[in-house]
Order: C-alpha cells, then sequence, then structure tokens
C-alpha cells in the first residue's frame, strides 16, 4: 500500500502516525484533569518566586 | 536577497516584541501564576516543541535521512512515543511536582538535591558546560548552512551573522518569556513543514507515486553503481537497512537510539516541565506536542528521502553525490533542495522557519548552560547576588564563544557533523543521567552510591569507547592512534567499530545502577523522601 513493500517501513508509518493519535486521545481524554489543591498552589508559588529571581540574574 | 533580508528582520522584530511582551507580562510572581493559568496549553506545547526540534533536526538529520532512507523514521516514532507522551505523562508530571518540592530550578539541582549529593550536582553540570556546546554548534551549523544556500553567502559569512542574532537574542529578552516566541516561532516551523509535505509529494504526482518513483530510482542503475561506494547494508530508501550490517548499526544505534533515547535525559528540556503551571497543563500540551514533533521529524525524514528523485531527475545523480559535489556532506541536502525545487517565496519563508528552529533551541541550550555554571558549579551561598549572576554570564559567554569555534570547526572535521555532535551530546546525556533520573523519579529506595557509579559509569564508558572504539570519534580525537597506532582497536572486519557509545554505556549505567542499588544499604532519612515524592502518585 502507497508504494511501500517494506513491512518495518511499513510499520514504522503506522506508528508514527498512531502514536500522535495516542498523544491526541490521550490529552482529549485528561483535558480538565491534574488541577492543583491549595497547599501545591503555595509550593509552586514559592518556587516560581524563586525562580524569576535565578531568571534575572542569568 | 534583499526581500529575504527584509522577511528576516520583520520576523526578528516580532520575535523580539513578543519576548519583551512575554517579559513585560511576567515580571512578578503572582501575575505569572494567574497570569500562567491562562497561557493555552498549546503555546507550552509549541514552545517546548520548538525547543525540541532544531535545525539540527530538520537540516542535519533530514540530510541523514536522505542518505539512509525511511528507516530514519524509527527515530520520528521514539522522539513522539518516548520525547512526547512518555516524557510528558511519566517523567514530565512527577519532575514537575518533585522540582517544586525540593525547589530545584536547574537539572542539575533537582539531581543533585534528590540524592542530597553535591557531587552529582557539580558533575552534571560540568558534563553540561562541557558537552552541551557540541549540540548547540550542531543547531549553529545547520542554521547557518541553511543561511548560507538561501542568501547564497560564504559559510563563514552565514555562521557569523547567524551568531551575531543568537548574541542579541540570548542577551536581551531570549531568556526571559520565551514562551510566546517560542510558540510564534513553533507555529512557523508547523505551517513551513506541512505546505513542504504537500508540495514534495504532490511535486511526484501523490504519495503512492512518488514512493513508487523512489523505489524504482534504488534499481537504476546509476545509482546501484553509486551505491557500491556507501557502506554496505543499505537496501534502498524505502528499506530496511539489511540487519546485521554496517548501515543498520549506524541508523539503529547511533541515530535511532542514539537520539531517540536521549531526549528523555536532556536538561533543557527537563527544566521546561517545571515551568508548567499544573499537571492539567502537561496533559492539554500532549496533542499539540505529538502533532507537532510528526510533522517536524516525520516530514523531514520523508522530504529527504524523496529529494533524491528530484536530484535524480535533474542533475542525474542521488541526494548525497550531489552534496558531495558540493563538497559537502548530508547536512548541505535540505537547504540545496530548496534552493533548486521550491519556489523562491517558500524557501523564504523556510528560511524563517530554520532561523527559528535554531533561536528557539539554541537560546535555552545557553540558559542550561549559563545556569548550569552559576548555579549548580560554582554557586556559594557566601558569594553575593551579583558575583553569581556574573559567574552565570561568564559561563554563557564561554560557552557562547567555545560554540561558535566548534561551528566553524567541526564541519571540516566531519561532513554529517550535525548529525554526529546531536548524537554525541545525545548519547552522553542518556548514558549519564537516564538511569539515575528514572531513580529519582520512581524509585525511593535507590541509594546515593547507586546514582553516582551509574552516572560515573555511563560517563566514563561512553568516553573511553568515543576515544578507542567507535571510529568516527575515535578517529578524530587521536587518542587511540596516539597510544596503539590505530586510529580504532575494534578488530577489523567486525562491526564493532559501528556500535554506537549509547548501547554500551547506557546497558552499563543501568546495570551498574542496578547492581550497586541492591548492594548498597544507605537509606535516605523518611522525612527527606516524603518531602520529595510529596503529591506523586495521589
Amino acid at each position: 500500500m502507497f508504494g511501500i513493500t517494506d513491512f518495518w517501513i511499513y510499520i514504522v508509518f503506522i506508528l508514527c502516525i498512531a502514536s500522535a493519535l495516542l498523544c491526541v486521545v490521550y490529552g482529549i481524554v485528561n483535558w480538565n484533569k491534574g488541577n492543583n489543591d491549595e497547599q501545591e498552589l503555595k509550593k509552586d508559588e514559592e518556587w516560581e518566586n524563586a525562580e524569576q529571581k535565578i531568571e534575572e540574574s542569568v | 536577497m534583499t526581500i529575504q533580508i527584509i522577511v528576516i528582520v520583520v520576523y526578528l522584530a516580532i520575535v523580539g516584541y513578543l519576548g519583551y511582551l512575554g517579559y513585560k507580562n511576567t515580571k512578578n510572581s503572582s501575575d505569572y501564576l494567574v497570569g500562567g493559568r491562562k497561557i493555552h496549553p498549546m503555546v507550552m506545547a509549541l514552545s517546548y516543541g520548538a525547543t525540541f526540534i532544531s535545525t539540527s533536526a530538520i537540516v542535519g538529520f533530514g540530510g541523514v535521512a536522505a542518505q539512509f532512507g525511511m528507516s530514519l523514521l524509527w527515530l520520528t516514532f521514539l522522539n513522539i512515543f518516548l520525547g512526547i507522551f512518555i516524557a510528558f505523562v511519566f517523567f514530565g508530571k512527577r519532575t514537575r511536582r518533585m522540582g517544586h518540592n525540593m525547589n530545584a530550578h536547574t537539572f542539575s539541582e533537582f539531581i543533585g538535591k534528590r540524592y542530597k549529593s553535591k557531587f552529582i550536582q557539580k558533575f552534571s553540570a560540568l558534563i553540561i558546560f562541557l558537552f552541551m556546546p557540541l549540540y548547540t554548534a550542531a543547531v549553529m551549523i545547520g542554521a547557518s548552512r541553511f543561511i548560507e544556500a538561501q542568501l547564497n553567502i560564504n559559510y563563514s559569512v552565514a555562521l557569523f551573522a547567524f551568531s551575531i542574532i543568537i548574541a542579541i537574542y540570548v542577551f536581551f529578552g531570549g531568556l526571559k518569556g520565551v514562551m510566546y516566541s517560542d510558540a510564534f516561532q513553533g507555529t512557523i516551523m508547523f505551517v513551513g513543514m506541512l505546505i513542504l509535505l504537500i508540495s514534495v509529494y504532490s511535486g511526484l504526482g501523490g504519495v503512492t507515486a512518488a514512493h513508487e518513483k523512489l523505489a524504482a530510482l534504488f534499481a537504476n542503475p546509476v545509482v546501484t553503481k553509486e551505491m557500491i561506494m556507501a557502506p554496505p547494508g543499505f537496501m534502498g530508501w524505502l528499506n530496511m537497512p539489511a540487519s546485521g550490517s554496517i548501515t543498520a548499526w549506524i541508523v539503529i544505534s547511533s541515530i535511532v537510539m542514539g537520539v531517540g533515547i536521549g531526549v528523555l535525559a536532556q536538561p533543557q528540556l527537563v527544566v521546561r516541565f517545571m515551568t508548567v503551571k499544573s499537571d492539567r497543563e502537561l496533559n492539554r500540551a500532549i496533542p499539540i506536542g505529538g502533532l507537532f514533533i510528526l510533522m517536524m521529524t516525520g516530514v523531514a525524514f520523508i522530504v529527504g528521502p524523496l529529494s533524491n528523485v528530484y536530484f535524480f531527475e535533474k542533475f542525474g545523480m542521488t541526494a548525497m553525490a550531489y552534496a558531495k559535489s558540493l563538497g559537502s556532506g548530508s547536512g548541505a541536502i535540505i537547504p540545496a533542495f530548496l534552493n533548486n525545487f521550491m519556489p523562491e517565496w517558500f524557501s523564504t519563508v523556510f528560511l524563517v522557519v530554520i532561523i527559528a528552529a535554531g533561536m528557539s533551541t539554541i537560546s535555552s541550550q545557553f540558559h542550561a548552560i549559563g545556569t548550569a555554571v552559576g548555579r549548580d558549579l560554582f554557586f556559594s551561598k557566601n558569594k553575593d547576588e551579583k558575583q553569581n549572576m556574573l559567574l552565570s554570564r561568564i559561563g554563557m559567554l564561554v560557552a557562547i564563544i567555545v560554540t561558535i569555534l566548534l561551528a566553524y570547526v567541526l564541519p571540516t572535521i566531519w561532513n554529517d557533523s550535525i548529525a554526529i555532535s546531536t548524537g554525541l551530546f545525545f548519547g552522553i546525556c542518556a548514558a549519564s543521567f537516564l538511569p539515575l533520573y528514572v531513580g529519582a523519579l520512581y524509585f525511593k529506595n535507590i541509594s546515593k552510591k547507586a546514582a553516582i557509579w551509574g552516572m560515573m559509569s555511563g560517563f566514563t564508558s561512553s568516553m573511553l569507547w568515543m576515544m578507542f572504539v567507535h571510529g568516527k570519534e575515535s578517529k578524530v580525537l587521536m587518542i587511540s592512534n596516539l597510544i596503539f597506532g590505530k586510529a580504532t582497536i575494534a578488530p577489523a572486519g567486525t562491526i564493532i567499530a559501528f556500535i554506537d557509545p549509547i548501547v554500551i554505556s547506557l546497558t552499563l549505567s543501568i546495570i551498574v545502577t542496578l547492581v550497586v542499588g541492591l548492594i548498597s544499604k544507605h537509606k535516605y532519612e523518611k522525612e527527606h523522601i516524603e518531602e520529595c515524592f510529596e503529591g506523586i502518585g495521589k
């Protein structure tokens, strides 16, 4: 099919497209999952403050 | 040429403006957090993708694909599956949470704090400082080769011009608020590659017709004669190389495995996970990331092989033969292809794509080098902030100079210098960092000793294999020649000299990490592990 005769080249074409689709499906299924809770937000903010300082010093 | 320069200047002005906008909007942290929630995951994904994929992948490996064929698509598969899916889902989320829990801001700091080891922090930073310029140089060579072909100027002049663009970008805003400009660059890359794919296939009469023409080309007597000079095992651009052959080892071990696996332990990509606001953003970035990589390396590795048909129809020789007739290697193929077979307006757009791809990758590489020096190698609480800042900047400056020098020298050493130096850095990273990075994220009981021994064995075996066995590097390094009087100590007539260092050194570092981990008794105190893993696996 598509002028490809080597089995492994054919398979890798499919795998490339399938893995990209896997990414799409995973993203859609988990679109709203993984929000931070209060405690995590606090840590994130502390980290962000430190990161800002480092960014300014580079 | 005037139009091309105007387009580049307009483009650079937009990137500069977006960089400034991003910086202005993220000035204080609470703004950043609030604003951060508004950052579209598409921006995150495109920015990650633009950092991930560089001129090295498009120009360098696209050219290698023109030489070795579509077997390189295995690298695309690994790039998507490992580089995006596994990296985001299984590495990214834990890295982000753990990095924030430990207040780590660089890759070296991350693994150093996790293992409570200053040695790991400093040694890994040293590896980044010493070897990342090789990869950065590869990206620079790719972009400069392209500018050279498009503007019809000397390579040295192209490299000089590109170095100036990079230096300005890095020092004025390139590092601050890069997300927006990276995303803009990512969008341009995406659209450019899409147009390229469609025009290359339609120019050959459709997908099936194009593949049939490529298959028929291999059977052409002129090509068959040309292939006598190629490494044994090449079976055509639409076929896998003969198993166990030299070509198979080059393609599978050096290109597919070396770069495909190495991406999981790339310091400049790992830190990107920590800048994401929540797991939700990572989830949402995955679809765009997957499609982006498919469109980048997938297209490059399809267009590369198909370019042979174009070159043969016009010049009566394959793409590689044409590049050699120019006195270059595979890195010259994609620029020459666009120059000869694509309309001028498209070459101009693509020129911007290439500059975009180079800038986004290089700026994050220099950033990684700068922080490695300032924060990991020489950081001291006793020094004031200004001294630490100065160290970062000196480190970065040294790295920039070394990179530019390497970009001048490497193409004179290796014909396919882009692919070799990229693979070299990815291989060193994988062998030195991957086992201890996975250990840090998933194994609470792994000891400091195991991490150090794993890293050291991976790094040392990588170096030794390059110096004495793997012909591509050992010939250039000359150390084997000095000591043993021959370029490689691998027995002649065997494939050993073609086995990439990653196969040996990653295997060794995994085994060493496991064995030392099992026999060493050291355990971290409960509080440390609890702090690191807080909020993980809930």
